[in-house]
């Protein structure tokens, strides 16, 4: 029982991430309809942005401030990642509205250049992240489990995005701009919204966001060229499931994967965990076609 | 000038047709002679590339005329391709249990392995296996109108969850290793030179088969209801079809064109592993159609042997720049030419063949205003 609680706790700080990644997935699935197979590769820069950092500290500032690099990191891996997210946009996706199975098509072409970049800058062997002294040691809740600090920062980190993203889409002018495009284009294009601005900016804050991703990932791992592949179906499965449009959704449907990963792993095996979860999945959808949370429309052609 | 206008219409028409005729007859008249200059490694690789042709087809049945986008096909690839495996591993083993079976542990055969003692057994099964899966997952998915990106998003997991449980079952299915050392096929020796040549007509053979038959169903009622449903589902809902069934049943044509690819791509390569069914190779062969040209059978049978001939070539030198050569490519090729090599041809077909009838509808245009006596306009 004590390891169960342990894998569920495992599987809440994976949900996390997936959550980081698929927040930003939703986003521009839902307002651009366009289908970012490179977004996995979002996750790897944000991830090897970290990296850098972390190297740029020990060369420059030496022992004394090393553990500060992790706060830099986060914000770091967001701007870089986003602005690549921003290049993407106004060069390639850009041409690509309307066309959502073909967007899926390019941009799993962009994501095999960018591995294979980062195969050629980094290497092809993973590297290591040196994670910092004050995220080591855990907390101890009952005489055998230790819940990691690592882990409860991701969750935090995956906590405090959600409210970011929160507040900005619902507080913020740029928010309601979004939101706006979202619900209707051609109306809020007719109200004088720049819908072209608003799309390349949610790209961008879309693919920050799975930078902040990537950071967090190098917490629980060594990092590799061919780190997002692994994320990104996963990612994909919980927009599917959760829904498009609603930020509950996402949370529900990452809530759901992670944790329902960890639990089937569990009670079976590792390969045997993720079938179950796949199955889990399409049953799902034969009751609920849209997942979890869906915007409901009248339109017939979605 | 009636006459005229028919003859020019008729004409055009006619060539098209023609001109699609000639060149998949080309193709495969130089295919069918290739080794006779081709090296037997060569002949072997080319070989491979046909198999790859019979499932581009059945993709292109799928995508390029029916709207559905998988990106799970090397599942039903690898399906097809682990029966025909497991025939051959049975025939290697002489009656003993295949070896990965023993180092992993395993006593006795399992029983889904029984029937692969038999040729014809694993042959059929190589495309009823695949066939019934797509059957399952086509059935429930299209059922619910779950379709587009949904669809496509759910075949990448099928082919993730496939290579999990394929390496994960290492006693039944080989693990990471997959499936190889194979040494006859019906008695003959996989080795031989006269077998891998035999093998080559055997693939090509199919893969004319297979031609001529989605040329049947896509030029049959049942391929117009395909197209329509691509061009919108909705209507061709509201006309009466119901399109879950239709896309039910192409999904499993395709699934079984994919089957028969793999188990004509097994004893020609000589191994099968669980790497072959992943989603990167599953989307490697939606790249060759988009190349070769969605929505027409040559693209794709093009697309499949040319995308995979470069690979070898670029590969054997630059193996780095492999990636991103098929990166640019596939995104050039889905933003500048979204109907890929055959569509590019066909856009310089039209461009001639309007130049060529404006021409001809002009100097018509001129007779008839000849005739009428209205010279003076004409001047």
């Amino acid at each position: 029982m004590d390891t169960y609680l342990l894998q569920i706790f495992n599987g809440i700080s994976v949900s996390s991430v997936l959550l980081l990644a698929a927040l930003g997935l939703a986003i521009t699935f839902g307002l651009m309809k366009i289908i970012n197979m490179a977004h996995g590769e979002m996750i790897m820069i944000g991830a090897y942005t970290t990296y850098m950092v972390q190297n740029l500290f020990i060369s420059f500032l030496g022992d004394r401030y090393f553990d500060l690099y992790f706060i830099a990191a986060i914000p770091l891996s967001f701007l870089i990642t986003g602005f690549v997210g921003y290049l993407l946009e106004i060069s390639i996706v850009k041409r690509l509205y309307g066309r959502t199975l073909d967007s899926l098509l390019a941009t799993w072409g962009i994501s095999l250049i960018l591995q294979q970049l980062a195969r050629n800058i980094f290497g092809a062997p993973n590297v290591d992240v040196k994670s910092p002294a004050w995220l080591n040691g855990g907390v101890v809740v009952l005489s055998n489990i230790q819940l990691p600090y690592k882990r409860l920062f991701i969750i935090l980190l995956a906590a405090l995005c959600i409210a970011g993203v929160y507040l900005f889409l619902f507080k913020s002018d740029s928010g309601r701009r979004i939101r706006a495009v979202m619900q209707n284009r051609s109306m809020a294009e007719s109200l004088g919204i720049n819908t072209r601005k608003v799309d390349s900016m949610t790209f961008a804050i879309g693919s920050g966001l799975a930078g902040i991703a990537g950071c967090a990932l190098t917490l629980l791992g060594s990092i590799g060229p061919t780190l997002g592949t692994n994320y990104i179906v996963d990612t994909f499965m919980v927009v599917v499931l959760g829904g498009v449009g609603r930020i509950i959704g996402t949370v529900a449907g990452a809530a759901a994967i992670g944790i329902g990963n960890t639990t089937f792993e569990y009670f079976t095996n590792a390969s045997l965990g993720k079938v179950l979860v796949f199955l889990a999945v399409i049953l799902f959808l034969q009751w609920k076609p849209q997942g979890f949370f869906s915007i409901s429309s009248r339109v017939l052609d979605e | 000038m009636e006459r005229n206008l028919h003859y020019l219409k008729g004409s055009f028409l006619k060539d098209r047709l023609f001109a699609n005729n000639f060149i998949i007859t080309l193709l495969f008249v130089l295919l069918a002679l290739a080794p006779l200059f081709l090296s037997d490694f060569r002949t072997n690789l080319l070989g491979k590339f046909i198999a790859y042709a019979i499932l581009a087809l059945g993709i292109d049945l799928i995508w390029g005329y029916t709207g559905i986008l998988s990106l799970g096909h090397g599942v039903y690839f690898g399906l097809g391709a682990y029966c025909m495996a497991m025939y051959l591993k049975l025939e290697a083993s002489n009656g003993k249990l295949p070896d990965f079976m023993s180092w992993s542990g395993q006593k006795v055969l399992p029983w889904f392995w029984k029937p692969f003692v038999y040729a014809p057994v694993a042959i059929i099964l190589s495309v009823l296996v695949p066939a019934i899966l797509a059957l399952i997952i086509g059935y429930l998915t299209f059922k619910n109108r779950i379709k587009g990106v949904y669809f496509s998003i759910l075949t990448q997991a099928l082919s993730i969850i496939f290579v999990v449980l394929f390496v994960g079952q290492q006693a039944y299915t080989g693990g990471t290793n997959g499936i190889t050392n194979f040494k006859t096929i019906f008695g003959f020796p996989l080795s031989s030179s006269s077998t891998k040549v035999t093998l080559y007509y055997v693939a090509l053979g199919f893969l004319i088969l297979a031609f001529l038959f989605c040329r049947w169903i896509v030029q049959s009622r049942f391929g117009k209801v395909l197209i329509a449903i691509r061009d919108s589902e909705n209507r061709a809902r509201f006309s009466g079809y119901n399109p879950a069934i239709y896309k039910t049943f192409v999904y499993c044509i395709s699934a079984g064109l994919a089957g028969l690819a793999g188990a004509l791509f097994v004893p020609q390569v000589g191994i099968i592993s669980p790497a072959e069914m992943g989603i990167v190779p599953s989307v490697e062969m939606v790249i060759w159609v988009a190349i070769g040209g969605r929505g027409t059978l040559v693209g794709a049978v093009i697309g499949a042997i040319l995308v995979n001939s470069l690979k070898s070539m670029v590969s054997e030198g630059f193996p780095a720049a492999w990636s991103y050569f098929i990166g640019i490519s596939f995104v050039a090729v889905v933003i500048f030419m979204p109907y890929g090599l055959a569509g590019l041809l066909n856009q310089i077909k039209r461009k001639i063949y309007t130049q060529k009838s404006v021409k001809q509808y002009s100097s018509a245009a001129l007779n008839i205003l000849e005739e009428s006596g209205c010279d003076e306009y004409v001047g």
